[in-house]
């Protein structure tokens, strides 16, 4: 009976999210953003460790559909010439107007695993030939495809946080359960460690917690690791609010009731306690996905969090920290951008729903 | 309560806080696979006496728990080590301090001016269009990245020329005289403490409004209204008052949210601040310098807080300090 409730509760949700049309937007934007990381091998033209060591920092490429005479032509575009320019000093990016190369949609291309698992080498687009290069979002410092390498950062910088969440809620739920039901001397014990992890601010101890990671480590561990990092940090202020809330439920009947029965306490908090505050946890977790989003980009920007080969919106994002660099390539500041919209997206999810779970609340 | 028993009281509440934070650093920091001295000893400026002293102090032969203890005892005594660099880390730390306290209390002074009347004018035009729009503009500043703000205005600042590019102070800030050099930090607090106010700035001018929203239904409200005050008078005589109490307990929080997005922007704006001491710290591994980095911040966090709820006593006298 219970259940059913929670499911049509849930179902009205998503109803109202999308009848309104800010988070209609919203929910567009991250349906778009987790449908393309999904399918990044697929879209993207390049794997995220395809360079060309001569064409460092290209712009975007030109692509055409009118011939130089006038015409209308198939898409096409021209590859990039580097040239030294001696009296500015810069790289000159000029296009070799000798070879045209007709671009090509579900071609064969470079292997990859769709979804990780699933070997494949088909391709969104790709060029004729393999000698022509398709950079839609121009290349980074090593000649790497910034376009390919946003769909695979944004595998990590849009998953890291749920899983973080996935490790630090249930902590937190626990955490403070236990504290707040047990009460006394444990309550007073417990909530001190909570103090004193939410009593350092909170980026430095991520940023002390990330730079002990030895530097020797696989890019799957190091992925691990900065997780459990995010986790660590994020539960201790959850399970204050938790134990709060837990301290007022257990004083209603029902669980004196199950005291009575004898049924152990564990099973209380986790069967009759915490399920009191899920609609505090829907909104917390909703809420809290774009900090967990935010200190991966942070710590990654920074150079502390998910490193190179490997690229995330943050580390991507590094290469914008000199300013020269910025005024000259405008698109590498196109990972900051991506944050911006995930981020702005999930928050406005999470006001909706907070409105909707809280209607008393008026901060929209 | 008087207030000085009970500042007293949370000062001793903090000390067990405090020691179970510089258990945790301890503990994180000897986690760590390097060797503390690692550093010292490629630094030709340190002389082998003062790398034996620092043994010496660290204990480093000692196990782990005596270790901690030698290190309580000696910063209890005001010694923190050295630095990497050769300097004290005392020393290191006082000099960046202020400049993070000036970032900080700036930011927040700039945020509450700002988002106060924002927040009364777009609660009292509740549901209006000018509502919306500063409800939009409120999602976007929430939402922008601190590090890439700073990074959108420092390439803003090199564009326009307008505004110096990152530090604290110009090259010949020596040679200003004492008005000078006030404009000169003014002149270079501008861009930073803007990065810093947005974030804060957006949701509190959501918190000022969503309390005035709700203060407003109150049956007090409705009684003067029904007395016949005018309007004025019931919003900023009797509403704003009491929407704007709980905000204070905010300010706590904010100094926290401020000291940790202080240490991104620092990074960017190359700020000589805490934050960014810490994060070289930390890339240099200088073991001395990140726990006494840690331990700072969470003095300063605790101290913020305390004067938040003191100052919370101070302008709502229904509080009672228990």
């Amino acid at each position: 009976m219970k259940k059913r409730i929670n499911e049509r509760s849930l179902r009205s949700i998503f109803h109202r999210l999308l009848k309104d049309k800010y988070t209609f937007t919203a929910l567009t934007i991250l349906v778009t953003l987790y449908l393309s990381i999904t399918f990044a091998g697929f879209i993207a033209p390049y794997s995220k460790e395809f360079s060309d060591r001569h064409l460092s920092y290209a712009p975007p490429s030109k692509i055409f559909t009118i011939t130089p005479e006038g015409k209308l032509s198939w898409p096409y575009t021209y590859n990039y010439k580097r040239t030294f320019n001696p009296d500015t000093f810069k790289m000159d990016f000029k296009l070799d107007r000798s070879q045209l190369y007709y671009l090509k949609f579900f071609s064969k291309g470079d292997d990859y695993k769709l979804f990780g698992f699933i070997p494949c080498n088909i391709h969104l687009f790709s060029l004729d030939s393999p000698k022509g290069r398709l950079f839609l979002l121009g290349t980074d410092i090593n000649g790497r495809d910034n376009f390919s390498r946003l769909l695979y950062g944004g595998q990590i910088s849009l998953t890291i946080g749920f899983i973080a969440l996935f490790i630090s809620f249930p902590i937190g739920l626990l955490y403070g359960g236990i504290s707040g039901y047990l009460g006394g001397r444990v309550d007073n014990a417990m909530m001190r460690l909570t103090e004193a992890i939410m009593s350092i601010p909170s980026f430095y101890l991520l940023i002390s917690l990330a730079a002990i990671l030895p530097a020797n480590m696989t890019s799957s561990q190091r992925f691990t690791l900065i997780t459990v990092i995010l986790a660590f940090i994020g539960w201790a202020g959850f399970s204050r609010v938790v134990r709060g809330m837990v301290l007022s439920i257990k004083k209603q009947e029902y669980v004196d009731a199950a005291k009575a029965i004898g049924a152990h306490p564990l099973r209380i908090i986790a069967k009759h306690i915490l399920p009191q505050t899920a609609s505090y946890v829907i909104v917390a977790i909703t809420l809290s996905v774009p900090g967990y989003i935010l200190a991966e980009s942070g710590l990654s920007f920074l150079g502390l969090g998910i490193q190179q080969p490997d690229a995330s919106w943050g580390n991507m994002l590094k290469e914008a920290q000199e300013y020269i660099n910025v005024i000259n390539r405008p698109w590498l500041l196109i990972p900051g951008g991506l944050i911006f919209v995930a981020v702005l997206s999930f928050n406005l999810i999470g006001d909706a729903v907070r409105d909707i779970l809280d209607p008393k609340s008026k901060l929209n | 309560m008087s207030i000085p028993v009970y500042i007293l009281k949370r000062i001793l509440q903090a000390i067990p806080l405090l020691i179970i934070v510089s258990i945790m650093s301890f503990v994180i920091i000897k986690l760590s696979p390097v060797d503390p001295l690692a550093e010292l000893k490629l630094n030709p400026a340190i002389s082998p006496q003062t790398l034996e002293a620092e043994k010496e102090r660290l204990g480093l032969n000692l196990p782990v728990y005596m270790q901690y203890f030698k290190w309580l005892t000696s910063a209890l005594q005001g010694d923190l080590g050295i630095s990497t660099s050769g300097e004290k880390v005392i020393t290191r730390l006082m000099e960046r301090i202020p400049n993070t306290l000036l970032l900080t209390s700036s930011s927040i002074l700039l945020t509450w001016l700002i988002a106060l009347p924002i927040g009364i004018f777009a609660a009292l035009r509740w549901r209006s269009a000018i509502d919306r729009i500063l409800t939009v503009l409120s999602s976007i500043g929430m939402a922008i990245p601190s590090f890439f703000f700073a990074l959108l205005l420092l390439i803003f600042a090199v564009k326009s020329g307008w505004f110096p590019i990152g530090g604290l102070t110009s090259v010949n800030f020596d040679k200003m005289n004492i008005f000078q050099k006030i404009l000169d930090v003014a002149h270079h607090l501008v861009l930073p403490v803007l990065v810093l106010s947005t974030a804060s700035l957006a949701g509190l001018q959501r918190q000022v409004r969503g309390n005035l929203l709700d203060v407003l239904e109150a049956d007090y409200v409705k009684m003067a209204r029904a007395k016949g005050l005018p309007e004025n008078k019931i919003i900023y005589k009797h509403a704003v008052r009491n929407a704007i109490n709980p905000m204070v307990t905010m300010l706590g929080f904010e100094f926290a949210a401020l000291l940790s997005g202080a240490a991104l922007t620092e990074f960017v704006f190359q700020y000589p601040g805490l934050g960014r001491l810490i994060l070289e710290a930390v890339m240099k591994l200088d073991i001395n310098l990140v726990m006494a980095s840690l331990m700072m911040g969470a003095i300063m966090l605790i101290l913020g807080n305390l004067l938040a709820d003191i100052l919370l006593k101070l302008v709502d006298p229904r509080i009672s300090l228990n």
